[in-house]
């Protein structure tokens, strides 16, 4: 935090911004100035990919993997914020939601985690699983037409994870597969950009879109990306190798040192 | 990129805001204002700084818990203003009405800067706003604005003192530390944004007297007139 005393220049931009390299573990933009981030411990990987996909499955597989492994361990979601989740359901619910408060609200919530469970996490040394990121954010705002440089701008603040893995997946086997557990919702079917009354043709329109978005994202933001639609454990063997690759030259895990 | 706040919109109507920290006597002013474009003939909307329903409810969890950070305060006024500006201002603009703002993206720029969030990242977070036809800054010092406070018995509130940066743990002496850093902000913003700056110091009437002198040159040739359209029987 600054001090009143301090009269402190702005504070040079963090980064090589949205459109140079990503910066893994750095601020993507203008970054937080009284929260400075370099040198800590942890490590940010997040999961990303569209509704249904099966990001939450995998999540929950890799966090028993690394845990045995000897690596703490911190989950966080989107939308799960304290301060903002009531708001965000009122919101939801409530159909007065443009697409700009949408946005900000999204920010506002992802903010709050990223200052309050995030970073204190990574400064801990926690390995932190984001089950999505700002890529949902930006993809879901990008196809309800919010100026893309805007909202680059605007998470500017965001931490770019060290890996980002997409599980891509296709609109045709995407839908089955929701069909088959829980079901199309209102907003995952895009019912508020108003395709139309059918929740099935607004579903395919929407996600065909979505997932357009994030492919569109996918060098920018260096995304790793798997392939979702094999079966769970050969996508977890993918995610764990290379997570594996990652983690093991950097850090010695507990285990090994049980084994001298 | 987007550059709403630094181009002229194309609106009929016209926005007017005031812009200054507690204590100034913009809210009084701008309530004589409204008056008087009223009494004049104008149709006039005024909206208040973080006062839609839908943040309301998330700023008092956050305030009451002392949860906010710099970053989600600021976010949470962007939200706030974001649903005000397009349910509250751009209608009446567009139906050529008057809009009176207490408080505009100017207050954020002040504040959360002074709060420690980045200058630039702030201004790009409100390009989405709609420039101001004018916007007019009452200029105060701290003393004349702790001193008005007092005289009202107001109670210093925690986030308006700048409490939740730990600067002085005294109300007063918070309040004193944090406005002087968002007055020399607004300083910053006054040649920045073309502000009209109004001394604040001086008597209410001789201010209302100026603001209304300035007000005019914007309005005179669009006082609204009686319809020649037939109502629709």
């Amino acid at each position: 935090m600054t001090s009143p005393s301090s009269d402190a220049p702005d504070a040079p931009a963090q980064g090589t911004g949205p459109n140079g390299d990503s910066p893994a573990g750095g601020y993507y933009g203008r970054g937080i100035p009284y929260l400075p981030i370099h040198g800590y411990p942890g490590k940010l990987i997040a999961i990303e990919g569209t509704d249904g996909v099966g990001r939450s499955t995998q999540i929950q597989l890799l966090r028993e993997w690394l845990e045995v492994k000897g690596y703490g361990v911190v989950e966080t979601g989107w939308t799960r914020s304290r301060l903002m989740q009531p708001t965000i359901e009122i919101a939801k619910g409530s159909n007065t939601l443009n697409k700009l408060t949408f946005v900000l609200l999204y920010a506002t919530d992802f903010a709050d985690r990223l200052e309050k469970e995030i970073i204190p996490a990574l400064k801990a040394g926690f390995v932190v699983l984001s089950d999505r990121y700002i890529f949902t954010a930006l993809a879901r705002a990008g196809v309800r037409g919010v100026d893309r440089q805007w909202l680059r701008n605007l998470y500017g603040f965001a931490i770019a994870p060290h890996m980002v893995f997409y599980l891509n997946i296709d609109v045709k086997t995407l839908i089955t597969r929701v069909l088959e557990s829980r079901g199309m919702d209102f907003w995952e079917s895009g019912m508020d950009l108003k395709h139309g009354d059918d929740i099935y043709d607004s579903f395919r329109a929407y996600q065909n879109k979505l997932l357009r978005e994030y492919s569109s994202m996918a060098d920018e933001f260096q995304f790793r990306v798997v392939d979702a639609r094999r079966p769970v454990n050969r996508i977890q063997d993918e995610l764990r190798k290379q997570l594996a690759a990652f983690l093991e030259p950097t850090e010695k895990p507990a285990d090994t040192l049980l084994t001298r | 990129m987007l550059n709403n706040l630094t181009q002229p919109h194309e609106y009929p109507g016209k926005l007017f805001v005031v812009e200054g920290i507690d204590g100034s006597g913009k809210t009084t002013q701008l309530a004589l204002l409204a008056k008087w474009l009223s009494a004049e003939g104008y149709r006039v909307f005024v909206t208040e700084w973080n006062s839609s329903a839908l943040v309301k409810a998330a700023t008092r969890t956050g305030k009451k818990k002392n949860a906010l950070t710099p970053m989600t305060f600021s976010l949470l006024h962007a939200t706030d203003f974001a649903d005000r500006l397009l349910y509250k201002v751009i209608p009446p603009l567009k139906a050529g009405m008057i809009v009176l703002a207490d408080r505009y993206a100017y207050t954020a720029f002040a504040r959360d800067v002074t709060r420690g969030v980045d200058r630039q990242w702030v201004r790009e977070l409100y390009s989405f706003a709609v420039r101001p036809d004018l916007a007019l800054y009452f200029r105060v010092p701290i003393d004349v604005s702790v001193d008005r406070l007092m005289a009202r018995r107001v109670k210093l509130k925690f986030y308006e003192a700048g409490m939740d940066l730990g600067w002085s743990t005294n109300p007063l002496e918070s309040f004193r530390l944090f406005q002087g850093k968002v007055l020399d902000e607004y300083d910053q913003l006054v040649p920045e944004f073309g502000m009209e700056v109004i001394d604040a110091k001086s008597s209410i009437t001789d201010q209302q007297r100026l603001v209304r002198q300035v007000i005019a040159q914007h309005v005179q040739t669009r006082r609204m007139e009686i319809t020649d359209d037939e109502p629709v029987v």
